[in-house]
């Protein structure tokens, strides 16, 4: 025995024990965490909130200019995250192997199922924060992009209403106008994030090593975008409008932003070829299937990596 | 009352099979399940923890059904892997702070019992470090700790000594004893070395080929041998020719003498034989058969 005056012996634990969902809620916060490099080292935190910085840039010189320039043009308040495309697909790249990878290439995953924490449990807290944490990087200039532009708005009223302006006040949004247009684009971030946690984690999983899924994510996501604008550039000087609307399908941030444009009136010039009217439905159901069936795949993932 | 009990437990994989028609019982205490590589005892473990279903057969753990009350065994169990399974960049505290927290205990609480239990497996300032730095003995420690956390009624460590050199093989058995015996939690350990767990079990399970063996106490196991271990500072060989001479069965082994026991007799002609030869007796004690020469036989 160790003569330590602190060694009091094994002490039994009869106190509260959680419901399973709060255990669920603990690990979705942890994996949360874990994604901005929080409980982790310095440098785990450097990508993640180093992109979250660039994300905010176009919202906050959005607010700049109008509140300078009192011009009533905007950053695409729906296009928001189809523009930024490349520095979610950095993410997308960084922090899914942080997510799906780690625990299967340590083997950490056997510790949870050993415990009242299943397969399912786990799918769910890892695509709940994932989902989360690209719905942040999107929702968060978005939404500080529209609070400033209440806040300017003002300003760019009394603007146009100056004898010899150059804009008319009915160029500018209504406030009404504005809260739908970024409430559309709520719906399109939350299922940009839905389509791209989904596929991305989906992917790291399957990689062994974290480099591997890093490469694997972004070769992904150049390939397919390379492919459908080869492709769609080919349609489109065939006059082949309708095949080239449809091509948005095969690759994520495209087959997001054609489901917003079909259904919530997003700009159709912010991507090469708008999906053909009336193919909303489709789209938004291709978006379902990516989703579902990707959960479906990880869960075998994870399963397996928890025997 | 058995805390783990099954009946007719069969795992076959393609090719292979594990488990074939188990039927045993392991009573409270700490129990080693033993049998070489591929004998199926890290199956075994993993259809108890319910990770896996069998081919057939059925079991109870804590008194649950493996088949329906899974969820309720989990939560009363802890598992010690017999692989590396910790995250490099996370320093032991916070790793054992999660799992407390994913085995259902308080955010407040994990923290405190991991920290209790940290200290009770023996790791101290080093608990605050990358586990990616550890030794293997320290990993092992933490590893234990994890399945200790939640305060669990039943733990199954997995070849707790592999990869330990002989002082951290020491102190793992001797954590598991006391597991077992302060702790007051049930120990199902597999090992593929019958000696060390001799040392730490109350009963052994033995299989092999995924059947039983044998199972049964460890006293039983090392009953007497009807044998006198005898052990002098100096002077082996003199005493043994000695002993030889007035028709006693002796023979060397190693630093001591095994005598065979006729009757009292045999414990007067040992010490005349110290006193005659003016020799330092150590010890003299009944021998005992060690698990291995059982299984040997």
């Amino acid at each position: 025995m160790s003569t330590a005056i602190h060694d009091i012996g094994y002490r039994h634990y009869d106190g509260p024990r959680q419901k399973h969902g709060q255990t669920v809620r603990a690990l979705y916060v942890h994996n949360l965490r874990t994604l901005f490099g929080l409980g982790r080292g310095g440098k785990a935190k450097v990508i993640p909130f180093a992109l979250l910085a660039m994300m905010m840039l176009p919202a906050l010189g959005d607010i700049a200019i109008k509140a300078v320039v009192k011009q009533p043009d905007s950053f695409p308040m729906q296009g928001y995250g189809y523009i930024l495309n490349p520095l979610i697909a950095i993410f997308l790249a960084a922090q899914a192997p942080v997510a799906a990878s780690r625990e299967i290439r340590y083997r950490t995953v056997p510790l949870y199922f050993s415990r009242p924490v299943g397969p399912r449990d786990f799918v769910a807290a890892k695509f709940g924060a994932f989902t989360t944490a690209l719905l942040l990087l999107t929702a968060l200039p978005m939404t500080v992009m529209h609070i400033g532009f209440l806040l300017t708005r003002q300003g760019i009223v009394e603007a146009a209403s100056q004898p010899g302006a150059f804009r008319d006040v009915s160029e500018i949004p209504t406030v009404m106008e504005a809260t739908r247009e970024w409430a559309f684009g709520l719906i399109g971030a939350l299922l940009l994030a839905l389509v791209l946690s989904s596929f991305a984690l989906l992917v790291a999983a399957y990689m062994p090593r974290r480099g591997f899924g890093i490469a694997a994510v972004i070769a992904l996501y150049l390939v397919s975008n390379a492919v459908v604008g080869i492709a769609q550039g080919i349609a489109l000087t065939r006059s082949a409008y309708d095949l080239a609307g449809w091509l948005n399908l095969f690759t994520p941030f495209n087959l997001v932003y054609g489901t917003q444009v079909a259904l919530f009136k997003a700009d159709g010039g912010v991507i090469a070829a708008p999906p053909p009217s009336g193919t909303g439905i489709f789209f938004l159901l291709f978006c379902v299937i990516i989703v579902a069936g990707s959960l479906a795949a990880l869960h075998a993932r994870f399963r397996k990596a928890g025997a | 009352m058995p805390i783990i009990t099954t009946r007719d437990l069969t795992m076959r994989f393609p090719g292979v099979t594990a488990l074939e028609s188990l039927s045993v019982g392991v009573e409270p205490g700490v129990t080693g399940l033993v049998g070489a590589n591929g004998a199926g005892k890290s199956t075994l473990i993993k259809i108890l923890l319910g990770l896996q279903r069998p081919t057939s057969g059925s079991a109870e753990v804590l008194g649950h059904d493996i088949a329906t009350g899974g969820a309720e065994i989990r939560r009363r169990v802890g598992f010690m892997p017999e692989y590396e399974c910790l995250l490099p960049d996370v320093t032991a505290t916070e790793f054992v702070v999660h799992l407390a927290r994913m085995s259902g205990l308080p955010s407040s609480a994990a923290r405190e019992r991991a920290a209790d239990v940290l200290r009770h497996v023996g790791l101290y300032e080093e608990r605050y470090r990358p586990m990616g730095g550890y030794s293997t003995g320290m990993r092992q420690k933490v590893k234990l700790a994890q399945a200790l956390v939640h305060d669990p009624s039943l733990v199954f460590l997995d070849e707790p000594t592999n990869g330990l050199d002989p002082r951290g093989r020491d102190e793992m058995l001797a954590l598991i004893r006391k597991v077992g015996a302060e702790f007051g939690i049930s120990v199902l350990v597999t090992s593929h070395l019958l000696g060390e767990l001799e040392r730490v079990c109350d009963n052994v399970v033995i299989i092999d080929g995924g059947k039983l063996l044998r199972s049964s106490a460890v006293a039983s196991f090392t009953e007497t041998s009807g044998m006198l271990v005898v052990e002098v500072e100096e002077g082996r060989d003199a005493l043994g020719a000695h002993l030889a001479e007035r028709g006693l069965t002796v023979q060397a082994d190693g630093r001591t003498l095994v005598v065979q026991l006729d009757g009292e007799e045999t414990y007067d002609a040992i010490r005349d034989g110290v006193v005659d030869l003016d020799l330092a007796l150590i010890r003299m004690e009944h021998g005992r058969h060690h698990i291995e020469e059982v299984f040997q036989r």
